[in-house]
């Protein structure tokens, strides 16, 4: 008998001001389209705060990641207004003192060292995707 | 006594989703780089997630909201939980306009999507003057 596993929801930042938002875009798009496209989707951040029909269902019916690229928290603070705690949250500032040697530039998008950082916190972040994932097995 | 504008709220779209929303994204940090003295901008889900500062954005600035698909998240967010935007523009009808093609991928953006990155901040500036000149 077949299991169906959710798909797992990462929400990064939706900065245009800072490196670290542009890195946790960089992540989100590097589990998508590289690492686990089979099981992270995202959405649009401002969808959660006109609160689109399919986006609150998206992200109240499925595990949810957030990466947020400042202290202020908009990810994390957009899935809790709808009443949901993210099951893991990210500050994408730390995939950088992790990896001190990968130093990020770029506003709007990250440069090659970004990318290549990027790729290493994607890494990290799908072992949490993963363990979501099987979590949610029906 | 007429009040001069002295810098215009510029808020994007910033859709994660969609290769418009990086379209979106890179031609309103274009204007912001291009024109600091004249334009500020807020990261759009600070609305909810910030403070009373946040949420004053489009009553302390003329605000022209540039959105990436026809959902309009930018342009309904600031009206709902800020103020009217003074302009809103919409990346769709901007290529169109332009005779350009929708990018077709999230992330790096190269030549080839160089020229509608450059036609969507052209839009943006000329409506960020159209402001400062009280149009």
């Amino acid at each position: 008998m077949g299991k169906k596993q959710k798909k797992v929801v990462v929400l990064p930042c939706s900065g245009i001001g800072k490196v670290y938002g542009a890195l946790a875009r960089e992540t989100t798009y590097e589990l998508m389209e590289r690492v686990r496209p089979d099981e992270v989707v995202t959405t649009c951040l401002p969808l959660l705060v006109i609160k689109d029909p399919e986006a609150v269902a998206l992200v109240l019916e499925n595990p949810v990641i957030t990466i947020d690229g400042c202290p202020k928290d908009c990810a994390k603070k957009s899935v809790q207004a709808l009443g949901k705690e993210p099951d893991k949250t990210y500050e994408a500032i730390k995939f950088y003192t992790s990896h001190k040697d990968l130093k990020p530039e770029g506003v709007a998008e990250v440069n090659d060292t970004g990318r290549k950082l990027a790729a290493v916190a994607a890494a990290e972040v799908a072992q949490e995707v993963d363990k979501l994932a099987a979590g949610e097995e029906q | 006594m007429d009040i001069q504008v002295q810098k215009v709220g510029i808020v994007s779209c910033s859709g994660e989703e969609i290769p418009e929303g990086t379209l979106c994204r890179l031609a309103c940090r274009k204007v912001l780089d291009e024109r600091p003295g004249e334009t500020v901008t807020i990261c759009l889900p600070l609305f909810i997630a910030g403070g009373e500062e946040e949420r004053t954005f489009a009553t302390n600035y003329p605000t022209i909201t540039v959105d990436g698909c026809d959902k309009r998240c930018a342009a309904k967010a600031t009206e709902m939980l800020s103020g009217k935007p003074a302009k809103s523009l919409s990346i769709p009808e901007i290529l169109k306009k332009h005779g350009l093609k929708a990018p077709t991928k999230l992330r790096h953006f190269g030549p080839e999507e160089e020229a509608a990155v450059k036609a969507v901040a052209d839009e943006i500036s000329q409506a960020v003057d159209e402001v400062l000149e009280g149009d």
